[in-house]
């Protein structure tokens, strides 16, 4: 009965909700039927979501879903699931079903990885909630871009100056603003990633304005271009190794250059993790005062945080640059910056195997969804809105402390 | 000088369009204390039932302008006002006591759903709208330069005053803004006194999207074009105005939204339009930075 009430209410509401829809540009075309079957969905929808709370409470409530366990179980094995999980990244290019499709695809999802592991330092282990990510990327691109350009510097030769410039840039914003409490902090750095956004399309005489850059140099191995013909003295990869040219040489090896860089990144963050550093970043997260009182310099360690966040998204930007070849403002968007965080904060935070699934299913899901494309981003709103309702925490969000005082095994319960 | 006072309507006109969407973030940050991220795209779907209207009046065949624009208005409020509610209850009561990022996360997505079913409905152009209200008179002239004051920015100012003063009324003297301002202050007590908390938030929501309603309104009916995007921009803006003038404070938010647009119009007349966003942007980020509190704010204890 309080299922039919609870119906009978939001009827009219949610019904009446998709009233506008009738509206085309300047002459009016009415759907009438769409309003009846929107609410005709929210009236089964909201009868459905009540039958099955009605029979949750004849059970006993258990919060024990498919994550949850999911999450003990990948703690508990974290190191055999990590080691199957690089190998078989490792061998993608060579499994048989492999094709350049998938390994571009594998590509874009590392990049995002990478992202997100480096936004991981900064949401999820110093609790600064970060909008403004993607600037950092934005400038490491940029400062490849330019470097290649101006100076002719190779990828391997440029990778080091931009993350040490978008750093940089990451220290300067946040030394004025990181005094500020969370909602704060989030929209200056919003604004700050706007700023660079609208810096770029308008500085034209040095970023190419809307154009952008293009042309940018691709990554050579050890000196050996991926080229089908290379200029006089230079050989190229596949005649080197005598092999048989094709394009998908070259996106195997950037494959496998993102592959590295999203490794090290991992492996530096789990390291950072174990330092005093990383300790007082946990710390600062979870409270405050307390870390003052012990004697943390919050804006110090919080810097740190933040610079180096910033650092490993540069880092991803000039991969991103040499991966494109082409750059402009367009990729760098609010809503790049958005599928960051939703990736950091679905994966569940301070997670790292969190952010390789959500990587996973936030680059993938558009994939598979090309047929409904214009669905994209409202499935992708929506699902955020979803998994924070549904899993405030994050998927994998079974967080363990990373430091005992005493053993696990030789736990004593307290009487 | 001729020039520098039609900068100064200008601002002023923008700023009470502004100061309107400011309101809804600052009574929601008052009470809830959260940025509330969808509501610019609030104010943007107010614009849209607002243009969706005037067609089907025009349908109808009600020409009288005055009349038109009551209806309007009063339509617009409502819808966006429901949508104002679903948002609350779909996206943010379920996250109530979450820890602090979930509703922030929850309203990013909200704000990109909400984005996207606008534009899969109504589609991505710009929807132009014929100009309703026209003419205006010519405050002064000097040397050639003309400084006119149309009809519309009038009526954009005087309706800002109206709602202004309606809505300080109702927080001063209703039972419901009685509530507003207990639960603003210590929520566990107001629920423990009898407020019904939850739906005093509610109520926040509703009033807040009916203020943006407006506000989506005028911008339809002053830049004469609406597209699916400028809810981003404009929250952004709105919520620098709130900042600046201290969050939580009524005129505050109304007194950043006039000294925004007033800085917007400026800038654009007098330095560069294409940087004028950056000119918002550091303002935010320098009041931030050296008042927190913004202009009429009180300034807030941390709690251990």
């Amino acid at each position: 009965m309080a299922a039919l009430v609870a119906t009978l209410l939001a009827l009219p509401l949610v019904g009446a909700q998709t009233y506008d829809i009738g509206g085309g540009a300047l002459g009016i075309r009415t759907h009438f039927d769409w309003v009846a079957m929107a609410a005709a969905a929210v009236f089964a929808g909201r009868l459905a979501l009540h039958l099955q709370q009605r029979l949750r409470r004849g059970r006993e409530m258990v919060d024990e879903t498919v994550f949850a366990r999911l999450a003990v179980w990948g703690n508990r094995r974290a190191l055999p699931l990590t080691l199957t999980g690089i190998a078989f990244a490792v061998a993608l290019p060579f499994l048989p079903f492999s094709s350049r499709y998938l390994i571009d695809l594998g590509t874009t999802v590392l990049i995002y990885i990478m992202l997100g592991w480096g936004l991981n330092v900064v949401v999820g282990l110093a609790g600064l909630l970060d909008l403004g990510y993607v600037a950092f990327y934005a400038v490491g691109a940029y400062t490849f871009a330019l470097l290649a350009r101006h100076l002719g510097l190779t990828f391997w030769q440029a990778l080091p100056f931009s993350g040490v410039v978008a750093a940089s840039f990451g220290v300067i914003l946040g030394f004025p603003v990181l005094r500020l409490r969370g909602d704060y902090l989030a929209i200056v750095t919003l604004g700050f990633g706007e700023i660079i956004r609208i810096i770029l399309l308008n500085w034209s005489p040095v970023t190419g304005g809307p154009n952008g850059i293009s042309d940018i140099p691709r990554p050579s191995f050890f000196g050996l271009p991926f080229a089908h013909s290379a200029p006089e003295g230079v050989t190229t990869f596949h005649q080197f190794f005598g092999l048989e040219f094709s394009a998908t040489q070259r996106v195997t090896y950037i494959y496998f250059v993102i592959l590295a860089l999203a490794l090290v990144t991992n492996l530096f963050t789990l390291r950072l993790r174990k330092l005093p550093i990383g300790r007082a970043w946990e710390a600062l997260r979870e409270d405050e005062v307390a870390c003052r009182a012990l004697g943390i310099n919050p804006t110090n360690v919080k810097l740190s945080a933040f610079g180096i966040g910033a650092m490993l998204g540069g880092i991803a930007g000039c991969f991103f640059a040499t991966r494109q070849g082409f750059i402009s403002p367009e990729s760098f968007t609010f809503i790049e910056s958005a599928t960051i965080l939703a990736i950091v904060v679905l994966g569940g935070m301070g997670s790292q195997m969190g952010v390789v699934l959500a990587a996973l299913l936030l680059v993938t899901l558009p994939e598979f969804g090309r047929a409904f494309a214009e669905f994209r981003m409202l499935i992708f709103g929506a699902a955020m809105v979803a998994i924070m309702v549904w899993r405030p925490r994050g998927l994998l969000a079974h967080r363990e402390p990373s430091l005992r005082l005493v053993p696990k095994s030789t736990r004593v319960l307290w009487p | 000088m001729a020039y520098f006072l039609q900068q100064l309507i200008n601002g002023l006109t923008l700023g009470s369009i502004y100061g309107l969407i400011a309101i809804g973030y600052t009574m929601v940050y008052g009470i809830i204390g959260m940025i509330n991220f969808a509501h610019g795209e609030i104010y943007m779907i107010g614009a849209f039932i607002s243009i969706i209207t005037f067609l089907v009046l025009g349908l109808i065949g009600v020409s009288y302008v005055p009349l038109a624009l009551t209806l309007v208005l009063l339509t617009t409020m409502f819808f966006t006002a429901i949508y104002g509610w679903t948002v609350e209850r779909v996206a943010y009561r379920p996250l109530r006591g979450s820890f602090r990022l979930a509703p922030l996360i929850s309203a990013i997505g909200t704000s990109i759903f909400l984005q996207n079913y606008v534009q899969i409905l109504q589609g991505a152009r710009e929807k132009p709208m014929l100009p309703l209200v026209q003419g205006g008179f010519t405050v002064f002239e000097s040397g050639g330069f003309v400084v006119r004051l149309s009809y519309l920015q009038l009526l954009i100012m005087l309706v800002t005053l109206a709602l202004m003063a309606g809505f300080s009324t109702l927080i001063a003297t209703t039972p419901l803004g009685r509530a507003q301002r207990a639960c603003e202050q210590d929520m566990q007590m107001a629920a423990l006194l009898g407020v019904d908390v939850d739906r005093v938030i509610s109520m926040t929501f509703v009033m807040g999207a009916a203020l943006a309603a407006v506000a989506g309104l005028m911008v339809t009916l002053y830049y004469g074009v609406v597209d699916f995007f400028i809810g981003f921009l404009a929250g952004v803006k709105a919520f620098t105005a709130a900042v600046l003038g201290g969050i939580g404070s009524l005129p505050g938010a109304m007194l950043g939204g006039i000294l925004i647009g007033l800085i917007e119009a400026f800038w654009s007349g007098y330095f560069s339009v294409e940087y004028k966003d950056v000119s918002v942007f550091v303002v935010l980020i320098l009041v931030l930075v050296f008042r927190p509190t913004g202009l009429l704010g009180r300034p807030e204890l941390e709690k251990v």
